[in-house]
């Protein structure tokens, strides 16, 4: 093997549990076995990995899924050429708040769990409450305007007749300062990847009240990033590297693997949090507040259901919600650019020929499955869902618009 | 002069490097120049000096909230964009290399913007080079200290003089093809753990 045959592979991460694919395919030999150099750098914000990436010094990142979609559309203040022909598993965010607010939410119950249609309850009352009383209203933190976060907690207020932008504040902070803004009280809830739900809960100065799995079950979260520019020049890099992350994918989603997986994800040049934080995300089996723990099917699906697909489906539910929030305009020339910028055909050209499962086709109705369902796929069957939303409403990307509308009206 | 008028706020939570580039920037003749190192409460204080131009830390990893403010929130009046001119690749690469990053109302013309930009782009190149030189001074003192460490044990484990130590060890660093100073720790190390006190 000369040296000519490495592809060398600069991606930038933010210290999250769904960078866990990206660290296991470098740390677990999968980019060695594909002849893949893989130099991951731990960055401080997306801005620097999306910065970082325009100017060519990384290839490929871990980045939020409405991003690629934001910047093709314009949104972004620097041109940014960048496609996403993989996603980097499903779910993995939760909704954390204070613990007077949790108590509120709870309202007679004796604690108010993690359900998503039963706690929007207890948070439109409680946003009331507040909002005859005070002229501040509560804030709550996500980590990116173009982030899930942003676009599922939204989801969640509007079910529950909350608006997120008269009835509460919603404003951005980092994922490690989430936990601390909470506990001085700068702000009053937030929605964030793990660990830094139960980093809030193991300092008491939260409790989740949700999951992102109980909103949208199997929903997109976060993709792999990679320059246009040089997935035009070497396609044979781009095909090595989600071969490699493929398999990583797969050592992830396997339970026996989930203690060696946490181990490594605590490292101080990744994650850089105890161990015993990591774990209980990767289990499902979520402290949610105190000592009282949950169990969560699907929290973080890293494997299973095809959850490395990049659904254009996905990126068409992201830019239904940055119209219906007024991030971005409607057009059906945008809604055809933004399927196009998640890329299934490459992930199937480089993943078909490893014997998985690969879907058959690029989009699906969102929210359809309510049970696990096989699906056609290239090898005869796919196990995909259950997928439901929690309010059970349908996105069909054939009927964007109209999707558009509904939520409007 | 119109330079001048321009109100600058420098972002950065190291409090040395931002007085670099404040004095950089006054000895540009800007008196306009704001510094903030801690950003809670940063909406309230752009809203209050309504600057023209933000020069921030990329190390920063406020810059996703600052910039969500740029774009949606409406305690900052007038849009601002990033950098001068979006289609400035050059520009954009100098600053991420240096590790800074300019906001700028939008309108402002490139020519009154970009020597603000470039001076704060060779204030960060400067201060980068200045801590890589200070870590190898420093480096340098750690390694002479262990190496005269590690030439006390010999002398008084070997009975030679000083001389012959640092021979003995250069000789050893040689043959291994190790630093001088791998072998003096090697040896500090392993003197520590022999050391009957312990």
């Amino acid at each position: 093997m000369s040296a000519a045959d490495i592809h060398e592979i600069r991606a930038g991460f933010l210290p999250l549990l769904d960078s866990a694919i990206l660290v296991v395919a470098r740390e677990k030999g999968f980019a060695e076995s594909e002849n893949v150099d893989l130099a991951l750098i731990r960055e401080t914000s997306w801005a620097n990995i999306r910065d970082r990436m325009a100017v060519g010094h990384f290839q490929m990142a871990h980045m939020l899924g409405p991003m690629p979609v934001a910047a093709c559309l314009g949104l972004i203040p620097l041109q940014l050429d960048v496609i996403a022909p993989m996603a980097l598993g499903l779910g993995g965010n939760a909704v954390t708040v204070s613990c007077a607010l949790a108590d509120e939410i709870a309202g007679d119950r004796a604690s108010s769990g993690l359900d998503a249609a039963a706690n929007i309850k207890g948070l439109a009352r409680a946003v009331r409450r507040h909002n005859a009383e005070s002229t501040t209203p509560l804030a709550f933190a996500v980590v990116h305007p173009f982030s899930a976060h942003n676009y599922d907690l939204r989801y969640w207020l509007a079910a529950g007749g909350i608006d997120p932008d008269r009835d509460v504040r919603i404003v951005i902070v980092p994922p490690p300062l989430m936990a601390d803004a909470l506990k001085s009280g700068r702000i009053d809830g937030y929605c964030v990847g793990e660990p830094w739900n139960s980093l809030a809960v193991a300092l008491e100065a939260g409790v989740m009240v949700t999951t992102k799995s109980s909103i949208w079950r199997s929903s997109p979260e976060k993709v792999l990033a990679v320059s246009g520019a040089f997935a035009s020049d070497h396609p044979e890099a781009v095909t090595a590297a989600l071969r490699a992350l493929y398999r990583s994918a797969e050592w992830c989603g396997k339970p026996e693997n989930f203690e060696s997986l946490a181990e490594l994800l605590a490292r101080e040049d990744y994650i850089g949090q105890d161990e015993r934080i990591i774990l209980p995300a990767l289990q499902g089996r979520l402290r949610y507040r105190g000592d009282e723990i949950a169990s969560v099917q699907d929290f973080f699906v890293p494997f299973d259901k095809a959850a490395t697909f990049p659904w254009q489906s996905h990126a068409l539910w992201f830019y239904s919600q940055m119209v219906r929030w007024g991030h971005a305009s409607w057009s059906p020339e945008s809604s055809l650019r933004v399927a196009q910028v998640y890329r299934p055909d490459l992930y199937r050209a480089a993943i078909g020929s490893l014997g998985g499962a690969v879907p058959a086709a690029n989009s699906k109705v969102e929210g359809a499955l309510h049970a696990p369902t096989y699906v056609g796929a290239s090898d005869g069957s796919l196990l995909l869902g259950p997928d439901g939303f929690f309010d059970d409403r349908i996105f069909d990307p054939e009927q964007v618009e109209a999707y558009i509308q509904a939520q409007r009206a | 002069m119109s330079i001048a008028q321009l109100s600058v706020l420098v972002i950065d939570e190291n409090r040395i490097r931002a007085s670099i580039i404040e004095a950089g920037l006054r000895d540009a003749g800007h008196e306009q120049v704001t510094l903030i190192n801690d950003v809670n409460g940063i909406a309230q204080r752009i809203g209050d000096l309504e600057p023209d131009v933000i020069v921030i830390d990329l190390e920063n990893p406020n810059r996703d909230m600052l910039e969500s403010m740029f774009q949606l929130s409406r305690a900052v009046k007038r849009p601002i964009a990033m950098f001068v001119d979006s289609s400035d690749q050059a520009s954009i690469e100098a600053a991420v290399e240096a590790g800074v990053s300019a906001y700028v109302v939008d309108g402002l013309r490139q020519e009154r913007v970009k020597p603000i930009l470039d001076m704060a782009i060779s204030r960060f190149n400067a201060f980068s080079r200045m801590e890589r030189e200070l870590d190898a001074a420093r480096n340098a003192l750690a390694e002479r200290k262990l190496i005269e460490k590690a030439k006390g044990i010999l002398m008084q484990t070997k009975g030679i003089d000083e001389d012959a130590a640092y021979t003995l060890l250069r000789k050893t660093a040689m043959n291994q093809n190790r630093r001088l100073s791998e072998i003096a720790q090697s040896l500090v190390t392993a003197s520590s753990l022999l050391d009957p006190e312990i």
